[in-house]
């Protein structure tokens, strides 16, 4: 294997491994923030244990995206020096404003919110714990800006070299695919903390390890996911046609057609064949994609053939299939389960056990959904690096391609530890939630608090 | 000097600036964890109690060095880390160990925590010497050879002997009792293969290099420059006096962590005078490697803004985890 294939599967690894974890953190920061506030609102214990529980979460999930993070940052120079080199003057800031304002917010309001409770006021921590959440955000916004642009570039002009210069900043970030790939990806991020919050509150419930905060989070889980699946389908479908004007030949991948079509099927399944540039096998909805992409009983879908270099198709049909059919799953399940929420009347004891283990099983869904849809979207540009302007082959790195099998091979192993202990320590920590908790020491404000909560409580003036 | 001039000299400077920050800061992260094999269990949660709510931040600052290096000199970066793409992988393992390491080792199984543990420590340990020998791979300017390979050797030998004793005087800051008394004597073990490095380096780094070389040895430069090696050769011996004194455990418990900081930040000026006006030395200047001024001014622009806040922000962070540690704990 050479280096460019070598270097594409190793910055898929790094990617992969790294996008698992600002998936959930971007959302799950915005959720400890509303346990806290509700906490700070009502004085009620089960929403600071549930902040409590699920801060460890966060900590562990920030620090998991840190370290994969900063692999990130050195492999655009280890392993495509030609891409700084050619569209610097448009990634360096971007990815400049992305350190400058995010990065060091996040990471320096983490301590005070980890560890500053007992050492700061209930105000200046939740101020902390916003600039956290809004960090997180700040941090999306730059980096989706970078990456939307490469698939949909406007705002620049080439010189004679061959080196990229911006002509607006505006276009250059607010490029046509980034409003719909930046607000799809946060929701992801949000679907992916819903289901997680209700798949670890579903196991506990399982496992007999829930408490009291377990029926809030789960709650707060199945509600969000509820409400979000249908935004997020339609932000989906809108984010299709989007990339249906920019990038007809990623959606004619995605859909499976080979050649121009008028009123083309929707393929539920089908093994596409690039030999005979036809899918074999296939199960079809007459007239449905031209319906969906073109909102036209008979519309036109560009085929493949028209296209002088396109991308392959297995992994975009496929991907693309996942991730609709795990968004599919998420809206019957978040809509059965907030039915029967309703029905036991929030007694998460008397929840139907199909229904827990479905949710549990789910814990990881949205991860699984999140990298179907980034591999639609990266493999749907090959082999472009920045859509039809250069090609990934003309900045790839001569580094001996011994060398980067050598680093893939180490990455490989240490991301198989890491996602491994990382799966079992959430589950360990679900199953014995009180084992690392400590009691708020008497001096803090918070100790204050509850028990001025429970003494007024057993007054009776605030049951 | 007009402003397009001036830019790739500021971001030079800021460049120096972020790293310098970063060794200082993650120096003792790094150096507390190396550390902790010499420590009872009890000893290591104060330990990592004394960074814990640092650390990240701290790591920042590199992802912003290398950030400034990647977007402000991107032709320098491609030929520095195409020439450390090993040793630039074994450094990443070592913080990715370190990073999660510290995370896990608190909220694993308990039969896992010691394995989290070593995992901590060897993480350190690896990233410290990669960093080490990717700084003694640099100065030469990647040249080969067997002087030039037991020249990086030494470095990536010193830089880890630096980053202990940063974090040795960061202890005595940060800690009190038992651990501070062992903190001192740490500091006192660490302080000689610090000095006979720096002595090294300084004897060799003419003798590797032609460019540094001219640029010390010249009179009457070497008059002007002396001020350097003495100031730095004067703090250490300082930072070893201050060690020996009662009260370094008490009232003046900072001093050897300032004298450190002092002793590394005329290095840092030695390394720069050493080096400029190059940015890959002997191949690449400054000017050479920058990026557009355009570029280069919209991200000025944005620096100039958000350093200062993050200065602020950061010092706030530092100020509120002020005094000596207690038990970290969620919430």
């Amino acid at each position: 294997m050479d280096a460019l294939i070598l270097s594409r599967i190793q910055f898929a690894l790094n990617m992969s491994f790294h996008i698992l974890f600002p998936t959930i953190s971007i959302a799950l920061c915005w959720i400890l923030l509303f346990f806290r506030f509700r906490w700070v609102k009502t004085r009620q214990t089960p929403w600071l244990t549930a902040y409590r529980f699920w801060t460890k979460i966060f900590a562990l999930t920030f620090a998991m995206g840190v370290v994969s993070g900063i692999t990130m940052s050195f492999q655009f120079g280890t392993n495509w020096p030609g891409y700084m080199e050619r569209v610097g003057n448009i990634a360096g800031p971007l990815l400049g404003y992305e350190v400058l304002t995010a990065f060091f917010l996040e990471a320096a309001f983490l301590g005070i919110m980890l560890f500053g409770h007992n050492r700061v006021s209930e105000r200046v921590h939740l101020i902390a714990t916003f600039m956290v959440a809004f960090g997180t955000t700040i941090s999306a916004f730059w980096i989706l800006a970078l990456n939307s642009w490469m698939q949909t570039p406007q705002g620049y002009w080439v010189d004679a070299q061959g080196i990229y210069h911006v002509s607006s900043w505006l276009e250059v970030i607010f490029n046509p695919s980034f409003p719909y790939r930046f607000l799809h990806m946060v929701t992801a991020s949000f679907l992916t903390v819903s289901f997680l919050l209700a798949g670890i509150s579903a196991w506990q419930i399982l496992k007999k390890t829930n408490d009291d905060a377990t029926p809030k989070v789960l709650k707060t889980g199945l509600t969000l996911a509820a409400i979000l699946i249908p935004i997020q389908i339609l932000i989906g479908d809108q984010h299709g046609l989007n990339t249906l004007h920019h990038q007809p030949e990623k959606i004619a991948a995605i859909e499976g057609v080979w050649h121009t079509e008028q009123g083309a099927p929707l393929l539920a399944f089908a093994l596409p064949n690039a030999a005979t540039q036809s899918n074999d096998m296939a199960i079809s909805i007459p007239h449905g994609a031209a319906l969906i992409l073109t909102h036209d009983w008979n519309g036109t879908l560009q085929g493949l053939d028209q296209f002088a270099v396109h991308p392959p198709v297995p992994p975009l049909f496929f991907g693309f299939r996942l991730m609709v059919g795990v968004g599919m799953l998420m809206l019957v399940v978040s809509w059965y389960g907030i039915y029967q929420w309703r029905k036991v009347k929030g007694d998460v004891l008397r929840l139907p056990r199909y229904l827990l283990w479905g949710l549990a099983s789910m814990t990881f869904a949205g991860w699984l959904a999140t990298l179907a849809g980034w591999y639609v979207t990266e493999i749907g540009r090959q082999p472009w690096i920045v859509h039809g302007l250069i090609k990934l082959s003309e900045i790839v790195t001569h580094t001996p391609p011994s060398h980067i099998a050598f680093t893939l091979t180490m990455y490989v192993i240490v991301y198989i530890i890491l996602i491994t202990a990382y799966v079992s320590v959430l589950k360990y920590m679900a199953e014995h939630p009180h084992k690392t908790e400590d009691d708020p020491t008497p001096a803090s404000g918070e100790a204050v608090a509850i028990l001025a909560h429970q003494s007024a409580a057993a007054k009776g003036d605030l049951s | 000097m007009t402003w397009d001039q001036a830019l790739p000299l500021i971001f030079i400077s800021l460049l120096g600036l972020a790293l310098f920050i970063y060794v200082v800061l993650d120096g003792f992260d790094l150096g507390v964890g190396m550390l902790m094999h010499r420590a009872t269990p009890d000893e290591r949660n104060t330990m990592i109690g004394s960074i814990g709510p640092f650390w990240d931040a701290n790591e920042t600052w590199l992802v912003l060095g290398i950030g400034l290096l990647l977007i402000a000199f991107p032709k320098a970066n491609s030929i520095i880390l195409g020439n450390l793409y090993i040793p630039v992988a074994f450094m990443l393992i070592g913080l990715i160990l370190r990073g999660v390491a510290f995370d896990f080792r608190v909220k694993a199984k308990v039969q896992h925590q010691l394995s989290w543990n070593y995992a901590f420590i060897a993480g350190s340990t690896l990233a410290a010497l990669m960093q080490g020998w990717m700084l003694g791979r640099y100065v030469t300017g990647f040249a080969e050879g067997t002087s030039f390979t037991l020249f990086a050797a030494a470095i990536a030998l010193a830089v880890p002997a630096t980053y202990v004793l940063l974090g040795a005087c960061w202890l005595i800051i940060k800690t009190e009792g038992e651990l501070q008394i062992k903190a001192v004597y740490w500091a006192k073990l660490a302080w000689v293969p610090v000095v006979a490095g720096m002595v090294l380096i300084s004897l060799a780094t003419p003798w590797v290099s032609d460019v540094v070389r001219e640029r010390w040895f010249q009179f009457p430069q070497i008059i002007g420059l002396l001020p350097i090696p003495l100031a730095t050769g004067a703090s250490l011996l300082a930072l070893r006096w201050v060690l020996t004194m009662p009260a370094v455990r008490t009232q003046i418990s900072w001093l050897p962590f300032v004298l450190l900081i002092g002793s590394l930040l005329m290095g840092a000026f030695g390394l720069a005078y050493s080096l400029y006006p190059y940015a890959v030395i002997g191949k690449m200047t400054i000017w050479e490697a920058a990026s557009s001024p355009e570029a280069l001014t919209v991200i000025f622009i944005g620096a100039a803004v958000t350093i200062p806040v993050i200065f602020a922000y950061s010092l706030f962070a530092f100020w509120v985890f002020r005094g000596k540690v207690k038990e970290l704990t969620y919430g």
